[in-house]
């Protein structure tokens, strides 16, 4: 089998796998297995997946360099774009689940909640990147101002965590690992570009970065 | 002990289920769901068609019902057992259930202290008889916004306070937890410990606040604060303190575990108040525990409804300022 043709097959994996936390979110609302809480479960378990996905999504260009798999650039767009998903359902369970679409009610919070802000944001920032994904944009918008357009996606991720460390009450385990790791991701980053590998900093369009 | 009419208490009759339609809705539902549509007709349908399978101490108590029980359908014993906020088992809402299992409820005794005449030591035993118990219906609102109707057993908190004879000093009740880190495998992380809150002596005496023993006329399940808690129906439910082993009559307010933690979000007062949101959350609204996926929040109310029998005790408080 070509190397090609396997990664074809491994994405179709992926693809169908990365709808599984929604697939366990169905079978668990057809038994009536949400807990007490339903619109809360619902909420955290998108709102985590969405955070999973944006940091894999990340994870992609550390990994790519550090194992030496450069095709595994071929996974960010869709990982991204499962972020985006999973983050819009989110956002949809907290407007339409949780609050009917009373916008008088959600509204006011997104501008008076500082923890609803940052999550709104971190989707906010995530809606270009979501729309500039195909290759086509690429190609019209050129390269470098695609890059440049897509460092968005560190702000959302940061936006993102910082939504779910002001949302826990007091027990803030589950957003430092979030932070932890997306500290690591972001400081791989920094530690290119600051050690002068500019080489390795510097993304060519090929192989995006 | 029928000292109120219900018509006295502030009570939403508006949504008041006929019980019968009620159950009517249910048999229907169930319907639905073994049809295969439970994912369209909420909780009720599974409830219906699966008894709770929460373990339960078991243990039947006599009681007698009371005026001021809510007229509202309570929540059900699953919910009302596996929904739990108490720290010292975990901090996720299914681990009480999973982890209170190591409370030892016996032997068990609460010491009264401080500003009393009479301080003593109470055996479990002795204190659940020191007064009928009954069944009291009621709201319990939380302070991160949803909310439940508890069919709680127990009696007011008065009793025990006129037993120990409080001194003229005695202006404030504290509540302390049990701490113990062998019982408890999540004690000493996250929050201050021992769990502490406390009340003003009339907010003590007042006949709506109770010593509770008992949930759907059994003993008390560990995590719901077994052997003996306090419910302040007209709070946010972390001033109902859980797990007693002191109760402390005290000139001062007390220092309190949540208002200790964080003094800008959670008040000593902390009277449920829909105009008087937390920093980070608005109170205006509530999630009623047991509606399902499709149900709408319902606004929170004034003192959680109970404000004509509770309202005077703040007359000429800011409310704000003493959140």
């Amino acid at each position: 089998m070509s190397r090609s043709r396997l990664i074809s097959i491994i994405k179709a994996f992926v693809f169908i796998a990365a709808l599984g936390p929604l697939g366990y979110l169905f079978a668990k609302a057809l038994q009536n297995d949400l807990g007490a809480n339903p619109v809360e479960f619902v909420t955290h378990a998108t709102g985590d997946t969405a955070l999973i996905f944006l940091l894999c999504s990340l994870a992609i260009t550390p990994l790519r360099k550090l194992a030496n798999l450069p095709d595994l650039i071929r996974f960010r767009r869709m990982l991204g774009l499962y972020a985006f998903f999973y983050a819009s359902l989110h956002l949809l369970t907290f407007v339409g689940l949780d609050h009917h679409f009373h916008w008088a009610e959600v509204l006011p919070d997104v501008y008076k909640r500082p923890f609803v802000t940052a999550g709104f944001t971190a989707w906010l920032l995530m809606v270009p990147l979501a729309l500039t994904s195909t290759t086509w944009s690429i190609r019209k918008m050129g390269g470098k101002n695609w890059q440049t357009l897509h460092r968005l996606v560190y702000f959302s991720a940061i936006a993102g965590v910082v939504h779910y460390w002001w949302l826990v009450k007091k027990d803030i385990t589950d957003p430092l690992i979030y932070a932890v790791i997306l500290a690591v991701l972001l400081g791989y980053r920094l530690a290119v570009k600051f050690s002068g590998g500019r080489r390795a900093a510097a993304p060519s369009l090929a192989t995006g970065s | 002990m029928l000292t109120k009419k219900p018509s006295e208490i502030d009570l939403p009759y508006s949504e008041v289920t006929p019980k019968a339609a009620y159950f009517d809705r249910r048999k229907f539902m169930t319907g639905l769901g073994l049809a295969g549509a439970a994912a369209l007709v909420g909780r009720e349908a599974f409830q219906m068609a699966q008894p709770d399978e929460v373990a339960h101490a078991n243990t039947k108590l006599s009681f007698g019902k009371s005026a001021y029980s809510d007229k509202q359908t309570p929540t059900s014993l699953k919910d009302i057992t596996t929904y739990n906020n108490f720290y010292e088992f975990g901090t996720d809402k299914d681990e009480p259930a999973e982890y209170a299992g190591t409370l030892k409820t016996r032997p068990w005794t609460v010491a009264i202290e401080g500003e009393v005449k009479k301080p003593q030591t109470i055996d479990i035993d002795s204190l659940v008889k020191l007064a009928p118990l009954e069944e009291r219906i009621y709201r319990h609102r939380c302070v991160e916004g949803w909310s439940m109707v508890i069919p709680w057993i127990g009696f007011p908190l008065s009793n025990l306070i006129n037993r120990a004879q409080p001194t003229s000093k005695a202006k404030f009740v504290q509540f302390v937890t049990l701490f113990d880190r062998q019982q408890m495998p999540h004690a000493g992380n996250v929050l201050d410990w021992p769990y502490s809150e406390g009340l003003r002596i009339d907010e003590a005496m007042h006949p709506l606040t109770i010593l509770v023993f008992g949930l759907y006329g059994e003993v008390l399940p560990n995590q719901n604060g077994a052997p003996v808690r306090i419910h302040v129906p007209w709070k946010y439910g972390f001033k109902s303190a859980k797990s007693i082993v002191k109760i402390r009559f005290v000139e001062q307010q007390p220092p309190t575990t949540w208002s200790g933690m964080a003094p800008n979000e959670y008040g000593f007062y902390s009277n449920v108040n829909p105009e008087v949101d937390h920093p980070r959350w608005s109170q205006a609204t509530e999630r009623v525990i047991g509606g399902g996926l499709f149900a709408a929040r319902k606004p929170t109310q004034m003192f959680n409804g109970y404000g004509k029998l509770v309202a005077g005790m703040y007359n000429g408080m800011d409310l704000r300022k003493n959140y």
